[in-house]
């Protein structure tokens, strides 16, 4: 039978690079954590830019707060301008690493166990980015409690037919259960950081940190059934997300939001922008920590794959959306169109179809699948794509609706972008924080990809 | 080794998962019932070997989610038929299908915070004190060791037996544990 095996475990199903052992494993991811060194220049350097850009979302909202949302570009007829673009932006990006973490682990990719701790971390960073702006753009954002239905004095209550209310919710749980998630699957990795840790400090927030986690066989098999049903759970909570953000625009009757496939599109464009930040973050990452072992030329090709795939649904979405607004006969659902097409906001909507349809084409190439360099660019310009899709949406369907009285143009100012840039900060700077303070890659799920995890079942059972 | 001092039980340690599994099954066939292995991962041929594929959290989390989803339906119910009815051109105020969104997103909810909640009443998290870590080596069973522990609370624990027991499947180390 040796030879059987031996031709089994073909270099192709090596997820991570032969050679690696239990400890070795261990150590190299959590060595960036525990390490007394000063951490590379280039986390101080993305770290210190994150920070800054922190400072300058503080001041904006400090002005936001001090002069009201007049400061930024929202005029009648186009209310919504950047916050909702960036809302639906950035709650679009955190969707992979809930698909990464719930659906492939669902599915048995054994593959992601590499992969889904950052983007379970950058999933809770985006939403926390994505979940400020509904908020900052309430006008009075003190007042958000008023969103939750709760006893009050003034005898109102939310309207729970509005998809707004239903996008409180929708958020709300989707970041709880992402934190719970992330936390259960941290537990173990905590442990073995508790009992590495060099000094006091760190073994005692470590260690309360992991909640007394000893790695006891009936605490795996419970565990690994919260885990599952976690992921059970989460899997049709990430796609309602998105569902219930595309109904913030669905339900509204302008034209070119409308329309019955916005749930679809929204969450294939979610995933696609998704796939895209965990390309931007891993393939530096991978570069400068030296883990080019874990986070292996597959995981890469594999997330270039699904980027690939999703940009061809959304694709297929523009199309459609174009196809219907001619098919419907509908005169305001092609004004719609061709007022995106050609009017005020051509500019943005072809270079959306650009970055979005043209770009990714290249995906189909192995050669290009396989440089990190040419998968972080398109990485780069599909979240651009992405950006400027949410965008052109929003703002060109409220500038330009039914009447052409009521017609306007939305021109951001310097404290919308301010806002935006200041938000990429926040992410870049929690971001950064949770790689220098916790194990960026599951150390516990890379053990079990290691040969040395398998047990031998015929000399157990003879 | 004293028998005076009251010990938690003996420990064994391996260098491979494969050794620990035969260890544990084996004694879970001798009979003894008060045993726990410690892994720095899941491994699914323990849980066979220790029988410990039945567990309450699904029922737990199916609770939760009824739960959930009750309350969200009700406090939308609740609130648009008596709370807070508006009349809009004479539209039912019990207009279900839009509740159905928070419904399940309450559903989720609760369902999720169940099984964490659960997760850690189950393992009895958290735990700040546990003997097992009185055994110095026992830091590396988050790295590269396996273990097996036989409790002292098991009818047929007899503290030499046991030792010696253990010591036949040429484990790293076989230690005791304090209490």
């Amino acid at each position: 039978m040796p030879d059987e095996r031996h031709v089994i475990e073909t270099p192709r199903s090596a997820i991570i690079s032969p050679g690696y052992t239990f400890e070795t494993v261990t150590d190299k991811i959590a060595s960036v954590v525990l390490t007394q060194k000063r951490p590379p220049v280039f986390w101080l350097a993305c770290f210190g830019v994150g920070f800054t850009l922190l400072m300058l979302l503080l001041l904006a909202m400090v002005l936001l707060f001090a002069k009201g949302v007049g400061l930024w570009g929202i005029r009648t007829p186009v209310m919504w301008g950047f916050a909702i673009t960036n809302f639906v932006w950035w709650i679009g990006i955190g969707h992979a690493g809930t698909l990464i973490s719930a659906i492939l682990l669902l599915l048995n990719q054994r593959w992601r166990n590499s992969i889904n701790r950052f983007a379970e971390a950058m999933t809770l960073f985006a939403v926390a980015c994505a979940g400020m702006f509904p908020i900052l753009h309430l006008g009075r954002p003190w007042l958000a409690y008023w969103l939750f239905p709760y006893p009050n004095t003034m005898g109102v209550q939310p309207q729970f037919r509005s998809p707004l209310v239903w996008d409180v919710f929708a958020v709300s749980t989707y970041g709880t259960v992402s934190l719970l998630f992330w936390y259960v699957g941290l537990m173990p990795d905590l442990a073995t950081l508790r009992d590495r840790a060099g000094n006091r400090f760190g073994k005692y927030i470590y260690g309360i940190l992991s909640m007394g986690w000893r790695g006891s066989a009936r605490h795996w098999s419970i565990y690994e059934t919260a885990t599952l049903l976690l992921a059970g759970l989460a899997t049709p909570l990430v796609l309602s997300v998105h569902t219930v953000v595309s109904f913030d625009f669905t339900i509204a009757i302008l034209p070119g939001w409308h329309s019955t496939f916005f749930p679809p599109y929204f969450v294939a464009g979610a995933i696609y922008s998704g796939f895209a930040m965990v390309l931007a973050l891993a393939i530096p990452l991978r570069a400068v920590y030296g883990m080019q072992g874990l986070i292996t030329a597959r995981h890469l090709d594999n997330c270039g794959k699904v980027m690939l795939a999703t940009g061809l649904i959304v694709a297929y979405a523009y199309i459609m959306e174009t196809f219907t607004a001619w098919y419907s006969s509908n005169v305001y659902e092609s004004a719609a169109i061709w007022h995106r097409m050609a009017g005020p906001y051509a500019v943005s909507y072809w270079s959306l179809l650009t970055c979005n349809i043209v770009a990714p084409q290249f995906l189909w190439f192995k050669r290009v699948r396989s440089s990190p360099v040419l998968l972080f660019i398109s990485s780069i310009v599909v979240l651009i794509g992405m950006w400027l899709e949410r965008y052109v949406i929003i703002v060109s369907s409220l500038a330009q609706d039914f009447l052409t009285s009521s017609w306007g143009e939305f021109h951001a100012t310097r404290w919308d972008w301010a806002t935006f840039i200041g938000t990429i900060g926040m992410f870049m700077f929690l971001f950064f924080l949770f790689i220098r303070l916790l194990p960026m890659i599951s150390i516990f799920e890379v053990r079990t990809l290691l040969p040395q995890a398998k047990i031998e079942e015929e000399e157990v059972r003879g | 080794m004293s028998v005076n001092k009251p010990i938690y039980g003996v420990m064994a340690e391996f260098d491979n998962p494969t050794s620990l599994v035969t260890a544990a099954r084996t004694a879970r066939e001798q009979g003894y019932r008060k045993l726990d292995a410690y892994t720095p991962f899941p491994i699914e041929e323990l849980s066979d070997a220790l029988h410990l594929h039945k567990n309450i959290l699904p029922f737990l989390v199916l609770c939760g989610g009824i739960c959930g989803g009750l309350t969200g339906f009700l406090l939308q119910y609740y609130i648009t038929v008596f709370n807070f009815p508006i009349n809009i051109a004479g539209r039912p105020l019990n207009s279900w299908p839009a509740y159905i969104i928070i419904t399940f997103e309450l559903t989720i909810l609760f369902a999720s915070i169940t099984s964490v909640l659960g997760l850690m009443a189950l393992c009895g998290f958290p735990m700040p004190y546990h003997p097992t870590f009185n055994v110095s080596r026992f830091s590396s069973a988050s790295r590269d060791r396996f273990f097996l522990c036989i409790e002292a609370s098991d009818p047929l624990y007899d503290h030499e037996k046991v030792s010696a027991f253990l010591g036949t499947f040429e484990p790293t180390e076989v230690s005791d544990v304090a209490h």
